[in-house]
């Protein structure tokens, strides 16, 4: 063989072994693309998205999601109510930090089960202080336990959000009803908005949500509770499917304290207004300027 | 390496563009995959690494981002943290532009395009963090103003991408023209690259300043929320830049046999001994402004540098690059040290390596630890991650050895249409 043709065989040897490589190193990705159709992965931003496309993309995952997790489900979209502003206040003399909020979020929304996922978590406060320095999720013991408090925080629903402000895709956005809603098909998954939120309350769907079929909330809604993609971020939505129905969300009605008091701002003979106009009532990190539809309040 | 020799400007101009430029990307194919035993070794070696960061990415988009170490509580890690260094790489290349172009460095300007090609890597190597970083990198699309919705100009993000590939796009222009031009043996026309010489000065600066920030813009983290990250950011980029230039020229000079001037070397030396002590400043200063006001605002500070509540992953990280920043410094500066090129590689290496880290895991990190909520939840990263970072770092080393290659063929006259004249 002469210099030349021995090259061009290594070198082309050498093509070969690197392409057969390369196809080898990237074959897991083919499961990845399995899941994904055309239709999904061109699938427009929701409030482009006409009736009808609309109408088939809530029929395809409920298509998708009997096929994949052999559940049936409805998803609804529900719109927000004209002259409806939500708002939400917490008693925290009479929280005792039970956490069935927490549980009845996880079960409503469809959350993981692997990582016992909710919107919800509830701080065991030490008396005297509200600074969460001295707090504590993970407790293990009967509540109230003395010398506590309790302080569950969820999304605040922010009339001038960072995450909404921080999505380079505009994947997050505030609804005319106050609510931050995220289109999951959306959302690229780059966890801005997660590394903006000044309360924790933003969550990442590190792997594909697990639970199962029978397990899983068949009441559902695009822009809530809908069993999430992997990859995507996900947040607490009023229960806007059981809201902007006029129930109450699953956390107020699950809690046997009676601390949670949900409403509409604008009706003057609501609830959620009696507490606004006769309590003392405070917001978390006031001083960031995020202006939250979700107040505090000792009686 | 020189560029624009006089006598090129006779040339004549004879065959199109269309006949000329594939002859041109052929060429500079040819060239990729032809070199010494060393260059294929080396070139097998990088490959075989970056596959492995390609086959563990296969895998997180199989399994999802699970496979990496990063929670809710530390929503960026590594990838996110190498991503910051790249972009202070990428713009610290211009600090061979700037005496080039701005002073007039004739040593400089022969090699500049030594450094124009590594802020093409580097940004490559940022991208592709970026991008490994996404959950749903399937959906890149949504960005693409008018087929997407790009945020702007309200989301920082959306600053950073129109800056990233603006200077990617510049630095390739500049770099595919002065290549392209000296292949088909025509003179530069100065008005079609200098020009964008300087817009690369300035856009250099702005996308390390608005990287910086998509941090200190956000409220909710204080030790981001600090106006001197910007310049902190830019004070380690003009560490990184000249430190990994120093040592690549030094080694296109002894591997590749190029001529490298002294005085480019030179003149990047003086400038890494005056701005690793620029970087340690402005370190000092946000150290002290964190530790002497106290509170719970300084918990992240406390966390990176002595530990909080037990814990107390950071601490080594960051000790390891103050101690191999403060030797660089030290190494740049000693009369019995300062001239002797192997203590100046090591300094270029201790300090790339101390920025990295600093800059990387010290900054990125801490952002969450403690959490929004004061939740302190530690991180370190997972094989997936370094499999990961390791395969974007060959990668990137690979784009920039193959492209001086080209480079240094076609500059010196080697390969080239009008070669033989020249020679």
């Amino acid at each position: 063989m002469t210099e030349v043709t021995r090259r061009a065989t290594v070198a082309g040897l050498g093509a070969t072994l690197g392409a057969v490589a390369f196809a080898k190193a990237m074959e897991p990705l083919r499961h990845f693309t399995e899941d994904l159709s055309l239709d999904q992965f061109l699938q427009r931003h929701y409030r482009e998205l006409s009736p009808e496309d609309l109408e088939r993309v809530l029929r395809r995952i409920e298509e998708d999601t009997l096929r994949e997790r052999g559940a049936h489900v409805s998803v609804a979209d529900d719109r927000p109510i004209p002259g409806v502003q939500f708002g939400y206040a917490l008693n925290l003399s009479v929280c005792n930090g039970c956490r069935k909020c927490a549980e009845a979020c996880h079960h409503e929304n469809n959350h993981d089960r692997s990582t016992n996922q909710s919107y919800i978590r509830v701080f065991e406060m030490e008396q005297g202080s509200l600074d969460f320095e001295h707090a504590a999720t993970h407790y293990d013991h009967a509540v109230p336990a003395p010398g506590k408090y309790y302080m569950p925080v969820q999304c605040l629903q922010c009339d001038d959000a960072p995450c909404v402000a921080v999505c380079p895709v505009e994947a997050t956005w505030k609804e005319e009803d106050g609510i931050v809603v995220i289109d999951y098909d959306w959302c690229i998954g780059c966890r801005y908005c997660e590394a903006a939120c000044p309360y924790h309350a933003r969550r990442f769907n590190w792997s594909e949500p697990e639970i199962e079929a029978e397990e899983i909330n068949p009441d559902q809604g695009y822009l809530s509770n809908r069993v999430r993609p992997k990859g995507v971020v996900e947040k607490c939505h009023f229960c806007l499917h059981r809201t902007r129905r006029g129930r109450l969300p699953a956390c107020a009605e699950a809690c046997p304290t009676g601390a949670r008091v949900f409403g509409n701002l604008l009706d003057p003979d609501s609830p959620i207004r009696w507490v606004l106009d006769n309590k003392r009532v405070f917001v978390l990190k006031e001083e960031l300027g995020t202006r939250p539809r979700f107040f505090y309040f000792f009686d | 390496m020189a560029v624009d020799s006089p006598e090129l400007k006779t040339l004549p101009a004879e065959d199109s563009h269309l006949v000329t430029y594939p002859r041109f990307l052929w060429e500079c194919f040819k060239i990729s995959f032809d070199g010494s035993p060393l260059f294929y070794a080396w070139m097998t070696g990088l490959t075989a690494i970056a596959l492995v960061g390609v086959n563990a990415w296969a895998n997180q988009m199989a399994e999802g981002m699970v496979l990496t170490n990063m929670t809710d509580h530390v929503s960026w890690g590594l990838y996110i943290a190498n991503f910051t260094f790249g972009v202070g790489l990428a713009a610290g290349a211009v600090m061979m532009v700037i005496p080039a172009y701005l002073y007039d460095d004739r040593d400089m300007h022969e090699v500049v395009i030594v450094g124009e090609l590594l802020a093409i890597a580097a940004i490559f190597v940022c991208l592709a963090f970026v991008i490994v970083d996404m959950g749903r990198p399937d959906r890149l699309w949504h960005m693409i103003p008018g087929l997407g919705r790009f945020h702007w100009p309200m989301s920082m993000l959306t600053w950073d991408v129109i800056v990233l590939n603006g200077y990617l796009l510049i630095n390739l222009h500049i770099t595919g023209y002065m290549i392209y031009s000296r292949f088909v043996g025509k003179p530069l026309n100065r008005k079609w690259y200098i020009p964008f010489v300087f817009v690369s000065v300035v856009w250099a600066i702005s996308i390390h300043t608005v990287t910086a920030f998509l941090y200190t813009g956000l409220g909710s983290r204080p030790f981001w929320n600090d106006a001197i990250i910007a310049p902190r950011f830019i004070a380690s980029a003009f560490v990184t830049g000249p430190a990994f230039l120093i040592v690549a020229l030094h080694a296109i000079r002894e591997l590749m046999r190029l001529a490298i001037p002294d005085g480019a070397i030179d003149t990047l030396t003086s400038i890494l001994r005056v701005t690793v002590w620029i970087n340690l400043f402005l370190l000092a200063s946000e150290v002290f402004t964190q530790f002497y006001t106290g509170g719970t605002h300084a918990a992240s500070a406390h966390y990176l540098y002595l530990g909080l509540d037990g814990k107390s992953g950071l601490v080594p990280w960051i000790w390891t690059a103050i101690a191999l920043n403060l030797c660089a410094a030290v190494l740049l500066v000693l009369p019995a040290t300062r001239a002797v090129r192997g203590w100046v590689v090591a300094a270029c290496v201790f300090t790339f390596v101390g920025v990295w880290i600093e800059k990387g895991m010290g900054m990125v990190v801490p952002g969450f630890v403690p959490s929004t909520m004061h939740e302190l939840v530690e991180y370190t990263p997972s094989l997936t991650e370094w499999k990961l970072t390791a395969g974007i770092w060959a990668m990137g080393i690979g784009i920039f050895t193959v492209s001086v290659k080209i480079a240094g063929h076609v500059l010196t006259g080697r390969s080239g249409l009008g070669s033989r004249r020249i020679s």
